[in-house]
C-alpha cells in the first residue's frame, strides 16, 4: 500500500470534518445534562428518556412512519409500471416527451411541487391529513424510483422475456416469474430511495399537511423556531443512527452477495 | 464420384430405420413440417426476408447460414413468433401459424446468449416450461431427470447458471428447450459462445441428441463448418434470399452459384468464356494465347457465353514436371505457401497475373519436397474437377 501523501491527508480530513462536525456536535449536544444547548454541563441520557414521553413527537414519528411506508409503496408499483412501460413499450407516439416529463419532477422546485398539489387538493376538497401527504409524497417519490428501476431494465437482456413467452408464459407471465424477480434489487433500492426522500422531506409535506396530521420534519422544523431543545438533539441522534445501522447493513449485504458470486463464477470456470 | 448416392444424410441422419436414406425433401409424397409460402418481411424501408419459399421437413437438420444481416435470424424469430411476416404465410403441420403466439406454439428456441433465468436453479430452468404446461408435479420431475441425463447435467441440478461453465450453460439451455418435446427446436448461434475445441465436441452432441429426440431441429450460424457438419441440409442465404438449399455436399460440390462457391470454403474463380464441346463438355476460353480449359458441366451454356470455372483448391494437384496425362495444365510460379502442418496451400501466378491456390496433404516430409518459393510448377486438374458457373 502507498503512504498517502500530506496533501491528501489534509484535504481527506478537511473534507470529512467539512461533512460530519455539524453532526458530531449535534450528537454531543443531545447528551448534555444542561437545557441550554450551548453550555456544557455534564453528560447525561435525560432528553432521551424525555424524548419517550413526549406524546406529540412519538405521534409525528408515527405518522412519518406511515407515510412513507405507504407512499414508497405506492411510488415503487407507479414508478417500475411507468419505467417497464417506457423501456419496453417500443415506438408509441409521443414516447420522447412522456419520458421527458417522467423525470421533471426531479429538477422541478419542491414548492412549486407542493403549491400545485395544495391547490389541486383545495380544488376537489379533500380534506389535509395523512391521505394528501401520502399522495403528494407518492407523486414526487415515483419519478425517482422510475430512473431507478428504467436503468435497470435498460441493461436487461430482453431474450430473457422471449425465452419464457417461449417456453409457454402470457406477457403477464413472464413479467411476473422472470423479469420482476431479476430486476427486484433495483426495485428494492427503488423502494428504499423513496422511503428515505419520504422520511425527511419538510416542504411538500408542510404544503400538504393539516392540522390533523404532522411530519416529524415538520414537528422538529416548527419546534426549533421556539428555540432549540436537547430533546430534539436526541430525537436527531435516533435518526441518525437508525440511517447510520441501515446504510451499513446494505452496504455489507451487497459486499457479501457480491463477494460470493464472484467466488462461485471461479469455481465454475475451474470446474 | 456419384454425388446423388454419396448422401451426408444417409451417414449421420440414421434417423429413418425403414429407409436407408434419409432425404423426404426428393420424396414428392413427403409433406412439409414447415412450409414458408412468399414469405417477405420489411423494417420500413428495409427488406430482411424477401419473397422467400422454403420447405422444412420432419426430423430435418436444417441450417439456414448466412453473413451477419441476411436474414436468418429474422426467419428463425418469425418461427419462434417474435416477429411476424409483413407478406407470405407460414405453415407448421399444415397450420398457419401467424395468428398463434409464441407461447402457444409448439416450437422452441435455444438463444444465442441461452436466456438462462439467473434466478432459478438448473433445475428449475428445465422444468419452466413444463410447469406453464400444468403437467403434474411427478411428471415434470422424471421429464426433468430424462433432459438432465441426456445433456448430462445431473451433477449440476442444484446449480444457479453463475455457477457452472459455459459448455454447461449452453447443455442447460438446449436441455431446457427440449423438455416441451417440441415439434421443432430453433437454435440461434447455438455454439458461438464457445471455444473451438469444445464447439467441435459440441456439434457431435448435438447431432446425437437430435438423432435420440427425432426433433426437427433448424439452426441458425455464420460458420460454414458448423453447418456443414451437423445440417442434413443447407440454406445458403443473402439480403433475405435463398441462394442455394442442397446437402453439405452437393454445397460444396455443386454450389450454384458464384456466392455459394465463395461463401462456403475456398475456391478458384477462372473467368472465361464458354464454348459447347460435346456432351456437357466445354471449352473455356480464360486468356488470350493460353489453351482452353477443358470443363465438364451439367450447367448448360451458350457458345460464348462468358462464365466463371469455380474450382477448390484441394482439387488441383501441384507437380514439378508437366503432368503427362491431364486435362488441365497451366504454368505458374510459387508466390507463398501456407504450411498448415497435415496440409499446405500453395498460391501460384500464372503469367496472366491471375493467382491459383492448390492444396495438398503433406504426406512427405517437408524436407524431400520438390519445389518451394519462386520455383515454377505446373497445376492441373481434371476436366470434372470444377464447376462452370453464370455470372
Amino acid at each position: 500500500m502507498n503512504r498517502m501523501s500530506w496533501f491528501n491527508a489534509v484535504s481527506l480530513t478537511l473534507g470529512f470534518a467539512f461533512l460530519y462536525i455539524p453532526m458530531v456536535i449535534l450528537v454531543i449536544f443531545s447528551f448534555n445534562e444542561s437545557k441550554l444547548v450551548t453550555v456544557w454541563a455534564g453528560f447525561s441520557t435525560k432528553w432521551y428518556g424525555e424524548l419517550l414521553q413526549n406524546d406529540a413527537f412519538l405521534n409525528a414519528a408515527w405518522v412519518t412512519l406511515k407515510v412513507a411506508v405507504f407512499s414508497s409503496t405506492m411510488a415503487t408499483v407507479l414508478g417500475t409500471i411507468a419505467a417497464y412501460v417506457l423501456v419496453r413499450g417500443g415506438r408509441f407516439m409521443g414516447r420522447t416527451l412522456f419520458s421527458g416529463m417522467i423525470y421533471a419532477p426531479l429538477v422541478m422546485p419542491e414548492v412549486i411541487t407542493g403549491l400545485s398539489l395544495l391547490l389541486l387538493f383545495i380544488g376537489i376538497g379533500l380534506d389535509r391529513g395523512v391521505l394528501t401527504i401520502v399522495l403528494a409524497h407518492t407523486t414526487f417519490s415515483m419519478c425517482y424510483v422510475s430512473v431507478v428501476v428504467s436503468s435497470r431494465l435498460v441493461s436487461f437482456d430482453r431474450s430473457l422475456e422471449e425465452a419464457a413467452l417461449d417456453l409457454g408464459c402470457s406477457p403477464a407471465e413472464a413479467f411476473r416469474l422472470v423479469t420482476l424477480p431479476i430486476i427486484a434489487p433495483a426495485v428494492i433500492s427503488g423502494w428504499l430511495l423513496a422511503f428515505t426522500l419520504s422520511l425527511d422531506d419538510l416542504v411538500i409535506a408542510s404544503f400538504t399537511s393539516g392540522p390533523a396530521a404532522t411530519t416529524l420534519p415538520i414537528k422538529i422544523f416548527s419546534a426549533v423556531r421556539l428555540g432549540v431543545s436537547p430533546e430534539i438533539n436526541a430525537l436527531s441522534t435516533i435518526m441518525i443512527s437508525i440511517v447510520t445501522v441501515g446504510v451499513i447493513t446494505a452496504s455489507l449485504v451487497t459486499k457479501h452477495h457480491v463477494a460470493r458470486q464472484k467466488r462461485e463464477e471461479q469455481a465454475a470456470v475451474r470446474a | 464420384m456419384d454425388l446423388q448416392n454419396y448422401s451426408h444424410a444417409s451417414t449421420s441422419q440414421g434417423a429413418g430405420l425403414t429407409t436407408s436414406v434419409f432425404e423426404p425433401w426428393n420424396d414428392p409424397e413427403a409433406k412439409p413440417l414447415i412450409h414458408f409460402q412468399n414469405v417477405t418481411k420489411r423494417y420500413g424501408e428495409f427488406t430482411a426476408i424477401d419473397n422467400l419459399t422454403i420447405d422444412i421437413y420432419e426430423r430435418e437438420f436444417y441450417a439456414l447460414l448466412g453473413p451477419s444481416g441476411c436474414g436468418k435470424t429474422t426467419l428463425m424469430r418469425m418461427l419462434a413468433g417474435f416477429e411476424t411476416p409483413t407478406e407470405g404465410k407460414i405453415f407448421l403441420a399444415g397450420q398457419d401459424i401467424a395468428p398463434v403466439p409464441p407461447n402457444k406454439r409448439a416450437v422452441n428456441m435455444m438463444f444465442q446468449s441461452y436466456a438462462l433465468f439467473p434466478h432459478l436453479s438448473v433445475w428449475e430452468n428445465i422444468a419452466f416450461g413444463l410447469k406453464r404446461e400444468k403437467m403434474p408435479k411427478h411428471d415434470i420431475g422424471d421429464r426433468v431427470e430424462a433432459m438432465l441425463k441426456l445433456t448430462r447435467l445431473e451433477k449440476f441440478a442444484r446449480r444457479k447458471p453463475h455457477q457452472i461453465s459455459g459448455g454447461q450453460r449452453q447443455r442447460v439451455a438446449l436441455a431446457r428447450s427440449l423438455a416441451k418435446h417440441p415439434k421443432l427446436l430453433l437454435l440461434d448461434e447455438p455454439l458461438g459462445a464457445l471455444d473451438k475445441k469444445l464447439r467441435q465436441d459440441t456439434q457431435f452432441e448435438l447431432m446425437d441428441i437430435q438423432e435420440k429426440t427425432g426433433t426437427t431441429f433448424v439452426i441458425v450460424t455464420h460458420d460454414q463448418e458448423e453447418a456443414m457438419t451437423v445440417a442434413s441440409r443447407v440454406a445458403v442465404m443473402d439480403h433475405g434470399k435463398i441462394i442455394q438449399v442442397a446437402t453439405p455436399d452437393r454445397i460444396y460440390e455443386n454450389p450454384n452459384s458464384v456466392y455459394v462457391a465463395d461463401f462456403i470454403g475456398d475456391v478458384n474463380l477462372i473467368e472465361g468464356s464458354a464454348k459447347p464441346n460435346g456432351k456437357d463438355a466445354y471449352a473455356l476460353s480464360w486468356h488470350e494465347g493460353h489453351e482452353p480449359l477443358t470443363v465438364k458441366s451439367p450447367n448448360v451454356f451458350s457458345d460464348g457465353q462468358k462464365c466463371h470455372l469455380a474450382i477448390r483448391p484441394e482439387k488441383v494437384s501441384i507437380s514439378a514436371e508437366k503432368p503427362a496425362e491431364a486435362d488441365n495444365a497451366v504454368q505458374g510460379r510459387i508466390l507463398d505457401i501456407a504450411y498448415l502442418g497435415n496440409i499446405s496451400t500453395y498460391h501460384v501466378e500464372l503469367p496472366t497475373g491471375t493467382v491459383i491456390k492448390a492444396q495438398t496433404a503433406n504426406t512427405r516430409r517437408i524436407a524431400r519436397r520438390a519445389y518451394t518459393w519462386e520455383d515454377t510448377v505446373w497445376l492441373s486438374w481434371t476436366a470434372t474437377a470444377g464447376v462452370l458457373l453464370a455470372e
